[in-house]
C-alpha cells in the first residue's frame, strides 16, 4: 500500500472561490492509502513547495497528488520538487481541479463534488504507480530551419553564431522571403533591401549555415534530439558549381512569357531565371514548364551561350537525407486569394491592386521602376484610396476571422510615401479602427494624418466599381458624417489579409506538430512558451505562428534559435519513461504490435520464458524505449494483453475509471 | 422583460442573427442603395437591437425604405445580415399593429417619381391585406 | 440547459488525448467556457491507448455516457494514433448499440488543442443527449448496486 500525500492547492481564488478546498482535503483524508492531506494558497510557490518536501519526509510518503491547475502547466513542477525530497518523480499525479472544475462551474456543491472526485481519480492511480527511470537519447548537433525569409535567415545566423551547423531549406530559388518583395519598412521608412541583403549575404557566406534553395522537406521521421529528414532539391537544370552568376542566359532566353512570383504576376520573367537581382544564390533556375527546350525538344539557347558550360538539362531532383537535433518552422505568409470579393473588382480592373503588388510597383526594381503608374494604361494616378481590413476579422467563409496586425502600419506607411513623392496625388483611407500598438507606430501613423494629410475615413467600402472612363467608383460610407461618400479613384489599393503560408499545414504533419483552424502553428503555452511546438524538438519562427511584423519576426526568430541552441547544446536527452513494456510471460510473439507501431519500437528476440508452468525459449516482442513514444496503439493492439504502458497502464486507468463511476 | 426586451428578442429570433457580432465597420451602410432616404441608416440598425430602442426603430421610415436588395446581408463580414434585421423589425411592426396593411387607396398619395415602380408593386404584393 | 428529471446526475467519463483534447479541455477552462460538472476527464496520451476494456469497465460501473475524444484526423501526435482509435470505437460502438447501450451514449469527437469552444461545446451537447436518454441500466453490474 502506498503512503500517499495529497495537497489541494487555493491558487489565490482561482480555485478556491468555486471549490471549498476544506472540504476537498476533509473527503481526500478517508480514501485508501491518503496518510496526509493539506492545502494551501499556492502549491507552486516556493513555499508551498516546501510543505510538500516537508510532509514528504516526515510522513514517509510514497505517493504525491497535487489538486491544482492542469498538468500542462506545473506537473514538470511538483514532480521536480518531489524528486529533490528523494521521491520518484513519476509517483506525482495531478487533479485537474481549476481548468477542468473551478474556471468552468460556478455552484460551489457541485464543483467541490468534482474536485473530489478528480482527486479520488488521481489518488487511485497513484496507489498503482510505481517508480519509473527516463532513458537517455543522443541529440545530433545539427538544426534544420524551413524557409528561408527573414525569420528563418535571423534563426539560421543566431544558431550558427552559436556554434551549431544549420541547414536552411527554402522552396523558391533564392532566399530572402516575403521581405526580398518590400520596398520600405515602417516606422522607420528604411529601405528593405538596404537591411536584407547584408543579411542574406552573412547567412549564405556563413561557415556553419548550408543553403538548400529550389527545395522542400519530403519526410521527417524520428523525434527530439534525433530527427531524421529527407530534403528534396528539386532538379534547377543548373549546375551551381559551374554557375558564375554572369546572367548572359537570362538575356538570351526566348521564353518571357511567365509572370513573375517575385513581383506577383504584374510583369513577366524569363524560363531560366532568377527571382530578383540580389538573389541568393545568385544561380538561375529553369523553369520546365515554360522552357522551349523542354516543351519542344528545341532550343539550347541558355546552353549555347552559357560560358561555364553549367546548363544541364538532363538535372534530376536529388533527395538529400540528414540528421538534426532541432527543426525550426518558419514557413511565413502569403496574402489571401481574392476571388470571394467580386465587390472590389480585383479580378475587373488592373488598378485595383493589393498592398504588397504596390509595394513592387513603388520599387526602383519593379515592373514599373519605381514609378507610381496605374497598371491599365502607365498613367499616374491623381487619387488613391485604401481600403483596410480585406479578408481580415471576417467572421463569414469568405474571409480570416483573426487582425492581420501588419496593415494598418504598412497602408500608413504606403499612404506617407506616396504623399511624399506625389503631394499633388490625393490619398484617402477607408478603416475600421486604426491598430497601431507598437514602439513608435502610433506617432508614424499621425504624422501621415497631421503632416501629409491623409484623409482617414472611418467606415468600409461596398463596392468599387470600374468606370468606362478608366476611373474607379469608391463606394464608400463615413460613419463619423453618418453619410455615404462616393469617391472617384485611379487606384485602389487593397489591405489583403495574410494567411499563412500554403504548405504549413503540410509541414506541421510530416513534424506532429500541431496546428491552428486558421493554420498557424500552435505554440506549447500561449504565454509562457511562445516559441516552442508542444511536439518537443519544433520551434516556431515568425508569421508561422502567427500574424506579426518584421521587428517582432526578428526577435521570435532570436527566441527560436536561442530554444534550439539550448536543446543541441545538450549532450544527452532525458527520454520518457512512460514507454511500453511487454509482458513475456503473456507474449505469444504473434507481431500484431509491431505492424502498429509508427516508430518501429518493437522488435522480437527468443528469450527463455519462465513462468509458472511454462519454461521454454519462444519468440517475444521487446520495446527499444529510446525509440518508443508512449502513445499506448500497441497496447490496445495487443491479442493477449501482454503489452502495458507505464504509467498509463491498464490497471492505472482502470482504477479511474472506477473512482470516477462510483 | 419589459416590452422592449421582448421585442429585441422577437428580432434576433426572427431574423436569426446576432447583433453582438457586429464590429462596427459601416459596410452595411456603404453597400445600402436606398441610403440617403433612410432617416436610421443600416448600421445603426444593429446598434438600436442591440440597444433595444425597438420603438424608435418601428417609427422609423427606414422600415419601409429598404428594398431587401441583402447587398448589405451579402457583404457583411461578420454575418450580422442588417437586411435580415430590418426585416424582422418590419415583421415585428406589421404582426403587431395589423392595421396597417397598404390599400389600394392610399397607393396614389405614395406614389413618388423616383420611387422604382417594381417596389411599389412588390410592397402591395407583400403588405396588402 | 432544460433538465427533465432535476435528480439525475449522469456519470460521464470523457477519455482527451494530452496533445490536442486535454488542452482543448484546458483552453475550455481558461477561456471559463462552462459545461456540466458530470464529465470527469481522463487524460491519455493518445487517443489509441483507449483499451475498449476501459468503455466497458466504465458502463459495467455505472456510467451513462462515454465520450472519446482525440486530435483530429491526420493530426496525432504520434502520426496514426487516431485511425486505429477511430476503428475500434466504430466496432466498439456497434457492438454496444447491439446490446443495448445506445449509440447516443458513446461518441468519439475530435477536438484540437486551439478548440476550447467546440470542447464546451461538445460536452453540452453529450449531456444534454444523456438526460435524454436517461440512467444506462445495461451492462451495469447488479452486484455493485446497493
Amino acid at each position: 500500500m502506498q503512503r500517499i500525500g495529497v495537497f489541494v492547492c487555493h491558487c489565490g481564488s482561482n480555485i478556491a472561490a468555486t471549490v471549498d478546498v476544506n472540504k476537498v482535503v476533509e473527503m481526500v483524508a478517508l480514501e485508501p492509502g491518503v496518510v496526509h492531506a493539506e492545502e494551501y494558497q499556492y502549491m507552486c510557490s516556493e513555499v508551498g513547495q516546501a510543505k510538500i518536501i516537508e510532509a514528504i519526509h516526515e510522513k514517509q510518503l510514497t505517493g504525491v497528488v497535487v489538486c491544482s491547475c492542469s498538468p500542462r502547466m506545473h506537473e514538470a513542477t511538483f514532480r521536480k520538487c518531489a524528486e529533490r525530497a528523494g521521491l520518484n518523480p513519476y509517483m506525482v499525479e495531478i487533479a485537474n481541479i481549476r481548468e477542468q472544475c473551478s474556471w468552468i462551474h460556478k455552484d460551489v456543491t457541485e464543483a467541490t463534488e468534482k474536485a473530489v472526485i478528480l482527486a479520488r481519480a488521481a489518488i487511485a492511480k497513484v496507489n498503482l504507480n510505481a517508480p519509473l527511470m527516463p532513458g537517455e537519447s543522443r541529440v545530433t548537433k545539427r538544426a534544420l530551419v524551413i524557409g528561408g525569409g527573414i525569420a528563418g535567415i535571423q534563426t539560421a545566423l543566431d544558431i550558427a553564431d552559436a556554434g551549431y551547423e544549420v541547414d536552411i531549406v527554402e522552396k523558391t530559388p533564392s532566399i530572402g522571403g516575403r521581405m526580398s518583395q518590400l520596398d520600405k519598412t515602417f516606422p522607420t521608412l528604411d529601405c528593405s533591401a538596404c537591411i536584407l541583403t547584408p543579411k542574406m549575404v552573412e547567412a549564405s557566406a556563413h561557415e556553419k549555415i548550408t543553403l538548400y534553395t529550389y527545395s522542400e522537406v519530403d519526410k521527417v521521421s524520428g523525434f527530439v534530439g534525433d530527427f531524421t529528414v529527407d530534403i528534396r532539391k528539386k532538379a534547377r537544370s543548373v549546375d551551381m558549381s559551374k554557375c558564375t552568376g554572369c546572367g548572359v542566359c537570362m538575356e538570351k532566353c526566348p521564353s518571357k512569357k511567365a509572370p513573375s512570383e517575385f513581383n506577383r504576376g504584374l510583369n513577366n520573367r524569363t524560363a531560366i531565371y532568377t527571382p530578383f537581382a540580389q538573389a541568393i544564390p545568385n544561380v538561375p533556375v529553369i523553369d520546365r514548364e515554360q522552357c522551349i527546350k523542354f516543351k519542344t525538344g528545341k532550343c539550347g539557347i541558355c546552353s549555347k551561350f552559357c560560358q561555364a558550360n553549367a546548363i544541364d538539362y538532363d538535372q534530376t531532383d536529388e533527395i538529400i537525407t540528414q540528421k538534426y537535433g532541432a527543426i525550426v518552422v518558419a514557413t511565413g505568409f502569403d496574402t489571401i486569394n481574392l476571388d470571394k470579393y467580386g465587390e472590389y473588382a480585383y479580378n475587373e480592373s488592373p488598378d485595383v491592386i493589393t498592398s504588397l503588388e504596390l509595394e513592387r510597383i513603388m520599387n526602383a526594381a519593379g515592373p514599373t521602376k519605381g514609378h507610381l503608374e496605374r497598371l491599365s494604361d502607365g498613367k499616374a494616378p491623381k487619387n488613391i484610396v485604401f481600403i483596410q481590413c480585406v479578408g481580415s476579422r471576417c467572421s463569414d467563409d469568405r474571409g480570416k476571422s483573426y487582425c492581420s496586425k501588419i496593415c494598418c502600419m504598412y497602408t500608413a506607411k504606403h499612404a506617407m510615401l506616396i504623399r511624399d513623392k506625389y503631394p499633388d496625388v490625393n490619398v484617402s483611407v477607408f478603416y475600421i479602427d486604426v491598430r497601431t500598438p507598437g514602439k513608435n507606430f502610433d506617432e508614424f501613423y499621425r504624422r501621415a494624418v497631421e503632416d501629409y494629410h491623409v484623409n482617414y475615413i472611418k467606415g468600409q467600402v461596398g463596392k468599387v466599381t470600374p468606370e468606362a472612363d478608366g476611373s474607379l467608383t469608391v463606394h464608400g460610407v463615413d460613419l463619423i458624417d453618418n453619410r455615404q461618400v462616393k469617391v472617384s479613384a485611379d487606384m485602389v489599393v487593397l489591405a489583403t489579409a495574410i494567411e499563412p503560408n500554403k504548405d504549413a499545414r503540410k509541414i506541421a504533419t510530416m513534424l506532429t506538430a500541431s496546428i491552428d483552424t486558421n493554420d498557424f502553428l500552435t505554440e506549447a503555452h500561449a504565454k509562457l512558451r511562445p516559441v516552442e511546438s508542444p511536439t518537443a524538438g519544433i520551434f516556431l519562427s515568425g508569421v508561422a505562428q502567427g500574424p506579426k511584423d518584421i521587428p517582432e519576426t526578428v526577435s521570435q526568430a532570436g527566441a527560436a534559435a536561442i530554444k534550439a541552441v539550448g536543446l543541441l547544446a545538450k549532450d544527452k536527452l532525458l527520454t520518457n519513461p512512460c514507454t511500453a513494456s511487454p509482458d513475456p510471460l503473456a507474449c505469444n510473439g504473434c507481431s500484431v504490435c509491431a505492424n502498429v507501431c509508427p516508430y518501429g519500437a518493437i522488435t522480437y528476440e527468443n528469450k527463455d520464458v519462465m513462468g509458472p508452468g511454462v519454461r521454454e525459449n519462444r519468440r517475444v516482442a521487446t520495446v527499444n524505449s529510446a525509440l518508443c513514444q508512449g502513445c499506448g496503439a500497441c497496447t490496445v493492439a495487443c491479442p493477449s494483453g501482454a503489452m502495458d504502458l507505464q504509467g498509463f497502464s491498464n490497471r492505472q486507468i482502470i482504477a479511474e475509471v472506477d473512482a470516477i463511476c462510483r | 422583460m419589459t416590452k422592449a426586451e421582448k421585442q429585441a428578442e422577437k428580432i434576433r429570433e426572427i431574423s436569426g442573427t446576432d447583433p453582438y457580432r457586429c464590429m462596427k465597420c459601416g459596410k452595411c451602410s456603404a453597400s445600402c442603395p436606398s441610403f440617403d432616404e433612410m432617416d436610421i441608416k443600416p448600421h445603426q440598425f444593429v446598434s438600436y437591437v442591440l440597444n433595444e430602442n425597438i420603438e424608435a426603430l418601428a417609427e422609423s421610415a427606414s422600415l419601409w425604405k429598404c428594398l431587401s436588395c441583402f447587398a448589405c446581408v451579402e457583404r457583411c463580414p461578420r454575418d450580422v445580415k442588417p437586411g435580415k434585421l430590418i426585416d424582422a423589425a418590419r415583421q415585428l411592426v406589421v404582426r403587431e399593429k395589423g392595421g396597417n396593411y397598404l390599400k389600394a387607396d392610399e397607393i396614389p398619395e405614395l406614389l413618388d417619381e423616383e420611387l422604382p415602380q417594381q417596389l411599389l408593386v412588390s410592397a402591395f404584393r407583400r403588405y396588402r391585406r | 440547459m432544460s433538465l427533465e428529471n432535476k435528480e439525475f446526475r449522469p456519470k460521464i467519463v470523457a477519455f482527451c488525448c494530452n496533445w490536442c483534447s486535454y488542452a482543448g479541455a484546458d483552453l475550455a477552462g481558461s477561456g471559463r467556457m462552462s459545461y456540466p460538472a458530470d464529465v470527469k476527464i481522463i487524460r491519455v496520451p493518445c487517443s489509441c491507448r483507449v483499451n475498449p476494456m476501459f468503455i466497458l469497465r466504465a458502463f459495467e460501473k455505472g456510467a451513462d455516457g462515454v465520450i472519446m475524444c482525440g486530435c483530429h484526423p491526420g493530426d496525432c501526435h504520434y502520426s496514426t494514433g487516431n485511425f486505429y482509435a477511430r476503428r475500434r470505437m466504430t466496432l466498439l460502438f456497434s457492438m454496444l448499440d447491439f446490446i443495448g447501450v445506445e449509440n447516443g451514449r458513446t461518441r468519439v469527437e475530435w477536438v484540437s488543442a486551439a478548440e476550447g469552444a467546440k470542447f464546451s461545446k461538445t460536452m453540452n451537447e453529450f449531456v444534454e443527449k444523456i438526460h435524454s436518454l436517461g440512467e444506462n441500466v445495461r451492462l451495469g453490474d447488479l452486484r455493485c448496486k446497493n
